[in-house]
């Protein structure tokens, strides 16, 4: 047997993006003794990504905005399917987790009267989004990161988590990874394991997601037992650069939208006004004239259809390429230039400014970027106890993008940041508060270190051909192609056999070389999880028989009544992954209430 | 097909002019601790390409176990650090278009860290300095329960911020670049960016000049502004972070007014947020020492000096 290193902690927390900096601060403040492993270096995590700012109802720029408010934008914007309570939550805590950044050095844009600046973001009534420029995930992650140095937390960088360890009853007590510079084996005994790996993208061809982004703890929770919840809900993010090729995906920031920019097709016509969809007719100003005012007049104006929720705006977009009236590269074009001065432009939106100046040769101050969708969010994930984030599985959290259930089957632009501060404070809360209560250390299973470390080493002794970057991209091109934006469901029952054939592919996969920093290895690895969000995502989308949100099914346009109150669950039992639905959590009545009102 | 030249000096394998689709010619360093090599690897050139996306289609065709850091593939998370011909740079927001065409491409490692494998070296002497800053500490809030900060007193600061820990800055700094032996006594760029951040924020109440002298090493940076050139993220460090905070320390340590008025106060009252920093500017630009100033300890007995390992 493979010799391991050997670490015990009360919780550890697996993941160093904003939600796993934030769990481990809040376990580490209580007392436990706390482990935060992520498979980058600290701070290159995909929440440095993040660019147009953290939703809260601060109530800066706008006193008429409040947590009911953002809980309703949140809602609606999901189109209901969100888990209420977790909503709720978001809606009521995320001012004080910003406001608690700010307290940790974080420097936010100021109002003229020295408070947090709010910008206006899609989806939401009000300008609420606390932003950096458009660096707003940068500065997250670097105050939390600071934070967590501060507390003396125990960081393993560049160390991958290959599976969870698990107690008699099932309980989760531990976990095994592996030292990425030496390959060498780690074994953690932890009382409590907070999943925050964020997200899926790299399951699919165009994405703006980081290196990281492979879901490895839907695998991991998956493994264990856990339940997914709606894997069919992911976000298309409508604004993704489409040229250079090598660009293609990298994200163009909603805050272009919500500073003012517009979308044309390749006529010049800002085509938006044709694809509002009767759920945000009342909200939604229908000509160019009132979007126009809207920016300096949020009472009297309703909002520009550029800034209708990310989904709606992505189908657009996709329908207009369709139908040929697209640009030069496959998408249409984003304009701020005719909207806003350059030196406004540059101020507000610098790291766009640069992106498009360095990768396209395109001075966005002057010239319409090429825009088109481009995966960017699993709303989908392990599903939680909205209050603790505990999972179905004993002794194991979710936080984050991982975690399913708040955003529904949309996430408005802005409360991925919010739901990282708020459910992440709330996981290592629960997790500290599990593993204190008990006593001694974890006792993990000599035997299931073993099988899991022979398993981790078999693929150098895999012979053959296969190799894990083949395989990986034939399973972005079959994502890309067979479950991706629009869906039907004679291309997803194909998706369904060829992940099959990628199964066997897979586990084929042989390593060449040694096992120090080894990147085909790490990736061999990575695929297992990729393969499990494929099938969970792709049997999600043939058992939803609507469209929602994130989920757009051409062969069931539009809501059915028979899936608006279903969760779709996932689970991997017997070595098979099985899909039931199964009702989803129902708003009080004094909740529900605030959606009977007039929309505004 | 990888072909091993053997060694750095070696000329080109073939003249590559005439055909218009020449293969790409990349020179990348092989190999780890103990030693290593540069290798070329041939392949065909693609349109709107970086220098990573070319590195990328080696690894998944030609090298599979060609060991790279990168994460976001935007210039936003600074993992993808190298040397791209001899140049300190993001291989991510390097265009293949921006290169000399024609000739071979050298990629190698960052220098002043100990290489892993490959392109990736052990930067973990920056998270040890990391370590050692003394945390931000607020002051009190305001009447309202909540700070007010003008935005003008923190343009700087968010100047600061916009550092994405490339380590490029560190990699060409020349105190540490060939001398590895300065490490453990000086912090570098990047981190005088980050004490200065602090230095600067309206609401932070802790002064680190002492410690910033005595333990950071700032007196041995005499400002060559080799940092600066190389920030992908542009920050003027000589200029906005490293000289203001060495103005700072030696006002610290040699006016006598100051002087005077720590002994008489035990603690310098922070400046007003919006007086702070006005310092800063050209006119201030001196050289400073080459070395930490020697003699006697400038700190009245009563203040608080931070130590490492805080």
């Amino acid at each position: 047997m493979t010799e391991t290193e050997r670490h015990d902690f009360d919780v550890v927390v697996i993941g160093a993006g904003g939600a796993g900096l934030r769990a481990a601060i809040e376990a580490r403040e209580l007392g436990a003794r706390t482990a935060l492993v992520c498979k980058s270096l600290l701070g290159k995590a995909h929440t440095v990504m993040a660019e147009g700012g953290v939703a809260a109802a601060l109530g800066n720029v706008w006193p008429e905005d409040n947590w009911e408010v953002h809980f309703r934008d949140t809602m609606r914007g999901g189109k209901m399917l969100n888990n209420w309570r977790m909503a709720e939550l978001h809606a009521l805590e995320s001012p004080d987790r910003v406001l608690e950044l700010e307290e940790w050095g974080a420097l936010f844009d100021r109002t003229p009267d020295g408070r947090i600046l709010q910008r206006d973001f899609g989806g939401h009534r009000y300008a609420r989004l606390a932003h950096v420029g458009d660096r707003t995930g940068l500065e997250m992650i670097r105050t939390l990161q600071h934070r967590a140095v501060s507390l003396g937390i125990d960081v393993f960088m560049e160390c991958k988590v290959i599976r969870l360890l698990q107690d008699g009853a099932g309980a989760v007590n531990g976990a095994v990874g592996f030292w990425r510079e030496t390959g060498r084996f780690v074994t953690f005994g932890a009382k409590a394991v907070v999943l925050a790996t964020g997200g899926i993208g790299k399951v699919w061809k165009f994405t703006s997601n980081s290196w990281e982004s492979t879901g490895d703890g839907i695998g991991l929770a998956l493994w264990a037992g856990a339940d997914l919840i709606d894997m069919e809900a992911v976000q298309f993010h409508p604004t993704g650069m489409v040229w250079p090729p090598s660009a293609r995906g990298l994200l163009v920031t909603e805050g272009v939208r919500g500073d003012g920019g517009v979308l044309k097709n390749q006529d010049g016509k800002r085509f938006m006004f044709d694809y509002i969809s009767p759920f945000f007719a009342a909200e939604t100003a229908d000509t160019i004239e009132e979007g126009d005012q809207w920016y300096d007049n949020k009472k009297d104006f309703r909002r520009p259809p550029e800034l209708l929720p990310r989904d709606e705006v992505a189908r657009a977009i996709n329908s207009e390429v369709k139908a040929g009236r697209g640009s030069p590269h496959g998408g249409v074009y984003l304009d701020i230039a005719s909207r806003r001065s350059a030196d406004e432009i540059r101020r507000r939106l610098p790291s766009m400014y640069h992106q498009f100046k360095q990768l396209a040769d395109v001075d966005i101050t002057t010239t319409p970027m090429e825009v088109g969708p481009t995966c960017h969010y699993a709303m989908g994930g392990v599903r939680v106890e909205a209050d603790t984030e505990a999972t179905t599985v004993a002794g194991l959290y979710a936080a984050g993008e991982v975690a399913g259930g708040m955003h529904g089957s949309n996430r408005l632009g802005g409360n991925s940041l919010s739901d990282l501060i708020v459910f992440g404070r709330r996981a290592g809360l629960a997790a500290a508060e599990r593993a204190l209560g008990i006593p001694g250390s974890s006792e993990v299973s000599e035997a299931q270190v073993a099988d899991v470390t022979r398993h981790a080493t078999s693929y150098f002794d895999n012979e053959g051909t296969e190799n894990a970057y083949a395989v990986h991209h034939d399973l972005q091109e079959t994502m890309q192609d067979l479950v991706g934006i629009i869906r039907v469901e004679g291309e997803l029952l194909e998706a369904k056999d060829k992940l099959a054939e990628l199964d066997q592919r897979a586990a084929k996969c042989a390593v060449e070389g040694n096992i120090s920093f080894n990147p085909g290895w790490h990736l061999a690895l990575d695929l297992e999880s990729m393969l499990a969000v494929a099938h969970c995502t792709t049997l999600s989308a043939i058992e939803r028989r609507e469209s929602r949100g994130g989920h757009t099914r051409q062969d069931y346009p539009g809501f059915s009544s028979a899936f608006e109150n279903v969760n779709m669950v996932t689970r991997f039992t017997g070595g098979k992954y099985e899909v039931a639905q199964e009702p989803k959590p129902q708003m009080p009545s004094e909740l529900a209430k605030l959606f009977d009102e007039e929309a505004h | 097909m990888a072909i091993d030249t053997g060694a750095t000096t070696s000329s080109p394998p073939a003249p590559l002019s005439e055909a218009p689709q020449q293969d790409l010619v990349m020179r990348l360093w092989r190999g780890d601790a103990s030693g290593g090599r540069f290798v070329d690897y041939r392949v065909p050139p693609q349109e709107g390409e970086v220098v990573l996306d070319v590195v990328h289609r080696i690894q998944a065709a030609q090298a599979p176990d060609l060991a790279v850091r990168w994460n976001c593939k935007a210039g936003k998370c600074g993992s993808c650090s190298a040397e791209i011909n001899g140049r300190p740079r993001l291989m991510c927001m390097t265009r293949m278009s921006t290169l000399p065409a024609g000739e071979p491409i050298t990629i190698s490692p960052m220098r002043a860290f100990p290489i892993i494998r490959d392109l990736v070296t052990d930067v973990s002497y920056n998270f040890e300095v990391a370590k050692q800053i003394p945390a931000f500490k607020p002051g009190p809030k305001g009447p309202d329960g909540v700070y007010r900060m003008a935005q003008v007193d923190i343009d700087r600061g968010q100047e600061f911020h916009k550092c994405i820990e490339c380590f490029l800055c560190q990699n060409v700094c020349h105190v540490i670049r060939d001398h590895e032996e300065n490490k453990p006594k000086y912090a570098g760029p990047r981190f005088f960016v980050r004490l200065a951040e602090l230095e600067m924020h309206p609401l932070d109440t802790l002064d680190r000049r002492e410690y910033i002298r005595e333990e950071m090493g700032i007196g041995y940076c005499n400002i060559t502004k080799c940092c600066t050139e190389v920030c992908p993220e542009d920050i003027h460090i000589t200029d906005n972070a490293i000289i203001p905070l060495k103005e700072r320390v030696v006002d610290a340590s040699y006016d006598p007014i100051a002087w005077i008025g720590r002994k008489i106060t035990r603690r310098p009252a922070p400046l007003p947020a919006s007086e702070a920093w006005k310092l800063t500017g050209a006119a201030h630009a001196q050289p400073g020492p080459a070395r930490p100033p020697a003699g006697a300890d400038p700190a009245g007995p009563g203040e608080t000096r931070l130590g490492t390992g805080a």
